[in-house]
């Protein structure tokens, strides 16, 4: 089946209930998308789909059929998401990093539906991705950074 | 002294000399470890002289100039999150005057004997490779120094290294880095006695606030490359379905379905082995596939016998009511004595006596292990996320046969370790795995199921206390007995009692200071593999001691903090050694003693910056607990509040930390603040339980972590200042953690007056 993935279409000959995270990983080669629990419980392999933030780990690439997935691999090519990775940076967030694309995409999709999010929103859409190393208090306080810069550069 | 030439028994550094042999005797494998003996010997190493192929401060090792200018710095140490890409190499560069934006980090492989210790374990990276590569750094200064000097036909002595270039200031002449390193690199590396180190307020880099970190570009676009992330050629993919009790064993197993599943190529079994664990492979059947994928589906298809083993009874309800038992009959290896306890008890009305429970844990990092692994007859090349390259190394060539140089181990970026990823288990299973396959490069997956269920678990323990008072409502008397399954158990099967490195995590080397102590260790046999988890024993001992403290004060009515600093007495420097304290985290007694004004001086900072005392809203409340652990000295006050029907949410935490001189204070920042994070996890959610010998938990829903929602909402770390950069260094990564549960549960009592004695906390305050 073809995959419409950050622009690009892909052909992928695989069984349909073969869950999107494995598909970008295993056989396109795409491993910025994490494995973490496979069953959506932390987030790790967040990617967009049509916008939305999914989990992929559960995801078949049945659901995915003309859709369009974007990973963290094209999250900068949107302005939210650069800004949201820039503030990273600039904060230092990530520890090990491994959490940090799936809290990036999902950051993405929080700022972009809701520019100036409140500790409470914040905490309610991003508390679906754990990070055990405990950036948590950084990344609230980059989605606010990211948040300011967006809203002064638009 | 035995001359070591491995570090494999080094993850444990301090099991008694015994007890190793033995249990690698039992293993079949023949080492010579330099195992720091069970007393203070007068020839014992310290620091980094007393690990595994000790350190190096080559720089022709470690630093490599092209002619574009560009500085690659080896990176020895495994990066898990606590920065030591970042740190170590920006040490090297701060002292021979690179500029950081012009530097390129490498990792190197597995290699001590070329690079030096690589075990990435025990909060040490600094402590014991600031000096080596501060030499490291001075050495490629004054040979690129020496370089331009002979360029310019003068002395030395009149050139000068500045930010990437070298000035010759009379004349006013400059030759680039890059146009000296060719020569400079022919040039005889400079004794150590020769070399200048920079003067602390000459430094660029270390000791200053900087937020950047050489992967973090990678990581934000995700193209960081983890253990997981690894592709070859040809590669396929594998998942193992382990016994589900550790000592269970294959009996049979029917793979027709799962043999149906598209894209599964083949199963094949890894053989169990018998205790000791070691890092030996848990064994059982390998579903082997085009992708993790369908080998995962492939695994969930599998029919299998299992024989029952030895721990296949193991239930943790039971066990925690043996341990209980143990924890409150007189009895048990005395591991310190000081006056006389029982005789005071016995003649004291005023006493308090309470236990503590700390279930098992799992280290849980959000990559599971992972390897990948390429056999041919007389090679195998592994590439994986391992804290321990060399260990690695060592147990994979065990394993295939090999000698250690047929084996090489790339190290990737690990995500996460705390302390789980020093057992290589996981890349013997890669390497045979491969080599049943007759040499195809395999992925070999742990899925967070294996991870959870199959971990070397941090240990289950019972501390229990019983305090007298005097008729001032002093601490007269002050009894631990700490019962847990012990790390060496995993060494030596037989093992009962808790090693010198596990009771020098908090139960023999407190400071308290008080005419009567008693600490015992009554036996507990092990049912599971044991392993360390961040800060190891230093989380039961903590939690135990700090609660404890806490309830005298209340129970004579005094304040915690007063009552905590009348304990620990006026300041002083405690030989460890009179503690029997035979392990002091492995560092020289003179060196490290027990300073407990350093210990004061936290708590001091913490409480004021706390506002310690301050009116609390209803339901609210602070608590107080410090710890020293790593050589370094950390105090934290937690303050909570309930809500709802008992919820107990962190509205903010202040930690204090003196571990002595900072050269990446950022990173002592994130990983304090991490620290906090999973303190809080471990004190609020997190349990492994057993039955039948099988983890009740297998994801993220049953052992629960903290969240964005539920963790800390602040958190402030005062890293007390220390400018005096030839100071010995405290560990970092790990002393964070053993206060925030004590003193979370501190606050619980001064919001509710509810005792929390039985770790986590989850529903207990529900009503």
């Amino acid at each position: 089946m073809k995959l419409n993935i950050n622009g690009k279409t892909h052909n992928v000959d695989l069984p349909t209930d073969t869950p999107i995270l494995w598909t970008l990983r295993d056989v396109l080669g795409m491993t910025g998308t994490k494995f973490g629990c496979g069953k959506a419980l932390c987030g790790a392999c967040t990617v967009m789909l049509d916008g939305t933030p999914i989990r992929s780990c559960i995801m078949p690439i049945s659901s995915a059929e003309n859709k369009a997935i974007t990973t963290i691999e094209a999250i900068s090519e949107q302005r939210v998401g650069q800004a949201v990775q820039q503030a990273w940076l600039d904060i230092a967030v990530p520890q090990c990093g491994y959490c940090q694309s799936g809290q990036i995409v999902s950051a993405t999709a929080l700022l972009r539906d809701n520019p100036k999010p409140s500790d409470k929103d914040i905490d309610n859409f991003m508390s679906g991705n754990i990070c055990r190393c405990g950036t948590y208090t950084r990344i609230r306080h980059a989605i606010k950074v990211a948040a300011e810069s967006l809203e002064t550069t638009v | 002294m035995i001359k070591t030439n491995t570090n494999l028994a080094e993850q444990i550094s301090n099991i008694s000399r015994r007890d190793f042999i033995r249990g690698f005797a039992l293993s079949g494998l023949v080492l010579a470890v330099g195992i720091p003996g069970a007393s203070w010997a007068e020839d014992k190493n310290f620091g980094r002289n007393g690990m595994p192929n000790g350190w190096v401060d080559n720089p022709l090792v470690f630093v490599s100039i092209a002619e574009d200018g560009t500085v690659t710095i080896v990176a020895h140490r495994s990066e898990m999150g606590q920065g030591v890409r970042t740190s170590l190499p920006m040490v090297i560069a701060d002292e021979m005057e690179a500029d950081w934006s012009r530097v390129k980090v490498v990792q190197a492989p597995g290699d001590e004997k070329k690079f030096g210790n690589q075990n990435t374990d025990g909060s040490r990276s600094m402590r014991h490779f600031f000096m080596p590569m501060r030499n490291v750094g001075a050495a490629a200064r004054l040979m690129l120094e020496t370089a331009a000097a002979a360029v310019w036909s003068v002395p030395v002595t009149e050139v000068k290294a500045v930010f990437h270039e070298v000035h010759h200031e009379a004349t006013g002449r400059i030759l680039t880095y890059g146009e000296v390193a060719k020569a400079a690199a022919k040039l005889t590396v400079p004794l150590r006695s020769e070399l200048v180190h920079k003067s602390s307020d000459e430094f660029r880099y270390i000791g200053k606030q900087s937020n950047k970190l050489i992967d973090g570009a990678n990581i934000v676009e995700g193209k960081a490359e983890y253990g997981i992330d690894i592709r070859r050629d040809g590669m396929i993919y594998a998942v193992v379905a382990h016994p589900p009790a550790y000592g269970n064993t294959l009996t049979s197993y029917d793979d027709s379905d799962t043999l149906k599943v598209p894209g599964v190529l083949k199963t094949l079994t890894l053989a169990s082995t018998p205790p000791p664990a070691i890092f030996n492979p848990l064994g059982g059947v390998v579903v082997v596939a085009t992708n993790t994928w369908a080998a995962i589906k492939g695994r969930e298809k599998l029919k299998i016998q299992w024989k029952s083993g030895p721990n296949a009874g193991y239930g943790t309800k039971a066990f925690r009511k043996e341990m209980e038992k143990s924890a409150n009959s007189q009895g048990g290896k005395v591991l310190r004595s000081v006056g006389d306890v029982y005789k005071t008890f016995a003649e004291t009305e005023n006493k308090l006596q309470a236990s503590y429970y700390i279930p098992h844990l799992v280290q849980a990092p959000m990559e599971p292990p992972v390897a990948t692994a390429q056999y041919s007859n007389d090679f195998c090349e592994l590439w994986g996320c391992t804290q321990n390259p060399q260990g690695a190394v060592d147990t994979v060539a065990h394993w295939l046969g090999f000698k250690p140089e047929q084996v090489k181990v790339n190290v990737t970026l690990l995500g996460g370790g705390f302390g789980r990823k020093s057992k290589p288990d996981y890349m013997v299973e890669a390497a045979l795995v491969s080599k049943a396959l007759g040499g195809k490069p395999v992925k070999l997956t742990w899925t967070r199921e294996d991870d959870i269920q199959h971990s070397y678990f941090h240990t289950v323990s019972v501390e229990h206390f019983e305090g007298a008072f005097d008729d001032n409502n002093r601490a007269s008397a002050w009894l631990h007995r700490t019962v847990a399954p012990s790390i060496s158990s995993t060494f030596d099967a037989d093992s009962v009692h808790q090693m010198p490195m596990e009771v020098g995590m908090g139960v023999v080397n407190v400071p308290y200071n008080l005419p009567n102590i008693q600490l015992e260790n009554p036996a507990a046999a092990a049912h599971t593999r044991i392993g360390w988890y961040r800060s190891v024993s230093n989380i039961p001992h903590a939690f135990g001691v700090q609660s404890f403290i806490a309830e005298m004060a209340n129970h004579v009515g005094r304040d915690h903090k007063e009552f905590l600093i009348e304990l620990i007495g006026k300041d002083r420097k405690i030989d460890p050694k009179t503690l029997r304290d035979e392990w002091n985290y492995g560092e020289s007694p003179d060196d490290y003693p027990l300073d407990t004004g350093r210990m004061h001086g936290v708590i001091e900072h913490v409480t004021n910056k706390a506002n310690w005392g301050k009116k609390m809203a209803a339901n609210s409340g602070q608590g107080l607990a410090t710890h020293y652990s790593f050589v370094s000295y950390v105090a934290a006050v937690v303050e909570i509040a309930i809500v709802g029907d008992g919820e107990v949410t962190v509205p903010r935490i202040d930690v204090a930390i003196d571990c002595g001189p900072q050269v990446n204070p950022e990173r002592i920042r994130s990983q304090i603040e991490g620290a906090c994070v999973m303190g809080v996890s471990l004190a609020l959610f997190s349990e492994i339980s057993f039955t039948s010998g099988v983890a009740d938990q297998n994801n993220f829903d049953g052992y629960k972590v903290a969240r964005m929602n539920n963790g800390p909402m602040e958190i402030h770390v005062h890293i007390m200042p220390m400018t005096d950069y030839d100071a010995p260094l405290g560990g970092v990564g790990e002393p964070g953690m053993p206060p925030i549960a004590p003193a979370l549960c501190n606050a619980i009592f001064a919001a509710t007056g509810n005792r929390i004695r039985s770790l986590p906390v989850r529903n207990q305050l529900e009503s």
